[in-house]
């Protein structure tokens, strides 16, 4: 009888210790191949450095982290499918995808499911849709585009502008918002250039802009793309100064470009060159795994992780469910979490406010011009 | 005016290296009654052979040689030997399949051994602007060119002018005449898949530099070629040269003023034209046979 009852207590304990040393497992979904393969390999990287931090020293509340990588071939289609099918696996939380579009078609899934979605989407409708499973990592273009605006404007003293976009849901939310700034500002858009995803020739896109002699040129395109319009300018010598957003200035932009980067200058949520101990530790480490200086997107992923573990670790427990009503309104300092490498707060729409920066490409680096505080 | 003149140069340059697949895709199809349906990744692969060689610590120049060394070993020799032969045998419609297998196949292998994001390219061409009649043209746009029309003209001569290119010639018109009169026929087809190959890699080298090396870019070099081989005249090689350019210049217009989201339905619409009113394309002869 007493060995029965040892032999139970044991099971017990054995059972309860292996669930209490059961994984915490994400789900990530991004773009592995296709034309945002830059954007999904350095986001995933950043996830994968996360992890193994966390899980060095320990965990969360003495569990690891386990994630699931799936590949959405930058195809909202088949992000759609990758998100059902890793859903399917109840994760705790869903990371990713990084492409608005493929947001925009995966965050109803994710909220069905009652599962946190924390993505790399920029475009601004993606957290006014009344979505409580949709976080950000970076900017919303809402909060993004009127800082843009402000400076083409008030910095660069440009008149006439024109605006490169491509046509998909992050290029078009983009271009409307800055294009309503703009003009609100008074700065006429004379030219308004859609372009195609995964396009190779800019020439008649360049053109264009010569034709229409602007005093500035917006570019908003996605990182490849950027790259290669930025060769085309220098190409076709236009000499109008350059303004962007994070994707037209990143690291990857930078390597494809070239000297033609020179110049470039964009407002970045999150840049590896900002003047911040944590930011230039992250970058350290990640260069030091990867062989490559990553862009804001391997920032992202890594943020994403943390923002796991810090609102894990403020509701005591793995609780799927809580996750995202945790998470709203929730500050986040990176006094208390370093991972989080910057103060951050989350508003009730799962929006983020935290300091930004103004840099420039200075001969193949980026160079932060200004320091734009946190709003409140 | 001045934007008209700036579309015309990068068409021009642009089509420029479309005729030399196209070209490419008329050697082929003359000699071996191939059509090469991974003419595209062809053009893509050269590029990372290139890459690989300066990451291994080549010189840029070094890497360019090996580059076409090895093209010609895996895209001209092995592609023959390992695919058209075996499978020509089949009839020209399960060969050409097999090279839409083969396309896949280059684009995954690139995926996987070098990686799916794009890659910097440096180009044989400085960058800088010279002023041709008033406007200001880039040297990259002259040197794409350049290079380009030399590569036609040493081919062209080579098939016009020498014993060779009339060995080839007649190899791809009567193969079986060509035999009696001692024309060594299957020397003359391996030696336009060879051709074939240098061609490719010299498109490649000259367009990553503005595609970026990429795994995929090759799907619209194909596409655009196949288009102006067919334009031109599938059966002449300065139907391709005269197609190639005419297709490079008409998707820069049809960007600048028809629209970038039709700019890829211009093309095609031209194509269905010339198809409809000279199926033979607009440089090329009757044949009896059919493709």
């Amino acid at each position: 009888m007493r060995s029965t009852i040892l032999a139970g207590a044991l099971l017990a304990f054995a059972t309860a210790t292996g669930v209490h040393a059961q994984a915490i497992k994400l789900a990530n979904v991004a773009e592995l191949s296709g034309g945002g393969a830059t954007v999904g390999t350095n986001w995933k990287n950043g996830i994968d450095l996360a992890i193994e931090e966390i899980n060095a020293k320990g965990g969360v509340l003495g569990r690891k982290l386990e994630v699931s990588h799936a590949d959405s071939q930058s195809n909202p289609g088949v992000a759609r499918a990758q998100v059902q099918k890793a859903l399917d696996a109840e994760p705790y939380v869903l990371l990713g995808p990084g492409y608005s579009g493929s947001v925009k078609v995966t965050a109803p899934l994710a909220a069905e499911a009652g599962i946190a979605q924390i993505m790399g989407g920029e475009a601004a409708e993606l957290t006014q849709a009344g979505n409580k499973f949709l976080f950000r990592t970076s900017f919303g273009q809402q909060s993004s585009m009127p800082k843009v605006a402000k400076y083409i404007h008030d910095d660069m003293k440009a008149k006439t502008v024109a605006v490169v976009w491509v046509n998909n849901d992050f290029g078009r939310g983009g271009r409307d918002m800055v294009t309503k700034e703009l003009e609100r500002l008074g700065s006429k858009v004379v030219a308004d250039l859609s372009t195609e995803a995964g396009q190779a020739d800019f020439a008649a896109d360049v053109g264009k802009i010569k034709a229409a002699n602007p005093d500035a040129v917006f570019v908003y395109l996605n990182e490849e793309e950027s790259a290669r319009i930025l060769k085309e300018l220098k190409r076709q010598g236009v000499t109008a100064p350059l303004m962007g957003e994070t994707t037209l200035i990143g690291q990857k932009v930078i390597e494809l470009a070239g000297d033609a980067a020179n110049g470039a200058r964009g407002h970045v949520g999150l840049t590896t060159d900002a003047p911040v101990d944590l930011v230039k530790q992250f970058r350290e480490k990640f260069s030091k795994k990867y062989n490559y200086v990553p862009d804001h997107n391997g920032l992202k992923g890594y943020l994403a992780v943390y923002m796991v573990k810090a609102t894990t670790e403020k509701m005591g427990k793995v609780d799927p469910k809580k996750f995202a009503d945790t998470l709203h309104g929730l500050t986040i300092m990176a006094a208390d979490e370093p991972g989080i490498l910057m103060d951050v707060t989350f508003s009730d729409t799962g929006d983020i406010d935290r300091q930004s920066f103004l840099v420039e490409v200075v001969e193949g680096k980026q160079v932060v011009k200004q320091v734009l505080p946190k709003v409140k | 005016m001045s934007n008209l003149f700036d579309l015309l140069v990068a068409g021009l340059a642009t089509g420029a290296i479309y005729a030399l697949v196209a070209v490419g895709f008329t050697l082929l199809w003359q000699t071996s009654q191939t059509i090469n349906f991974a003419q595209g990744e062809f053009v893509m692969l050269p590029a990372f052979l290139m890459l690989a060689a300066m990451h291994a610590g080549a010189p840029f120049w070094l890497a360019i040689i090996l580059g076409m060394l090895l093209s010609m070993i895996l895209l001209g020799l092995g592609f023959k030997l390992l695919l058209v032969d075996p499978m020509m045998r089949h009839g020209v419609l399960p060969l050409a399949i097999a090279t839409m297998a083969l396309a896949i196949g280059i684009k995954e292998a690139v995926k996987q051994f070098f990686s799916a994001e794009a890659s910097p390219f440096p180009s044989i061409v400085p960058t800088g602007d010279v002023s041709i009649l008033g406007h200001a043209v880039s040297l990259q746009s002259i040197g794409v060119l350049v290079v380009a029309i030399l590569a036609v003209v040493g081919l062209t001569t080579l098939l016009n002018r020498t014993s060779l290119g009339h060995q080839m010639q007649a190899a791809a018109q009567n193969p079986t005449v060509a035999r009696i009169i001692g024309v060594p026929v299957e020397r003359m087809i391996l030696l336009t898949f060879l051709i074939n190959a240098v061609l490719v890699a010299l498109a490649s080298l000259l367009i990553t530099p503005i595609y970026l090396a990429k795994f995929s870019s090759g799907e619209v070099l194909g596409q655009a070629a196949f288009i102006a081989a067919i334009v031109g005249g599938f059966n002449q090689v300065r139907g391709a040269i005269a197609g190639g350019l005419l297709i490079g210049v008409l998707d820069n217009l049809a960007a600048s003023y028809v629209s970038t989201q039709y700019r890829a339905a211009v093309p095609l619409i031209f194509l269905i034209v010339v198809i409809l009113f000279r199926p033979q394309g607009l440089l090329g002869r009757a044949e009896e046979r059919t493709v």
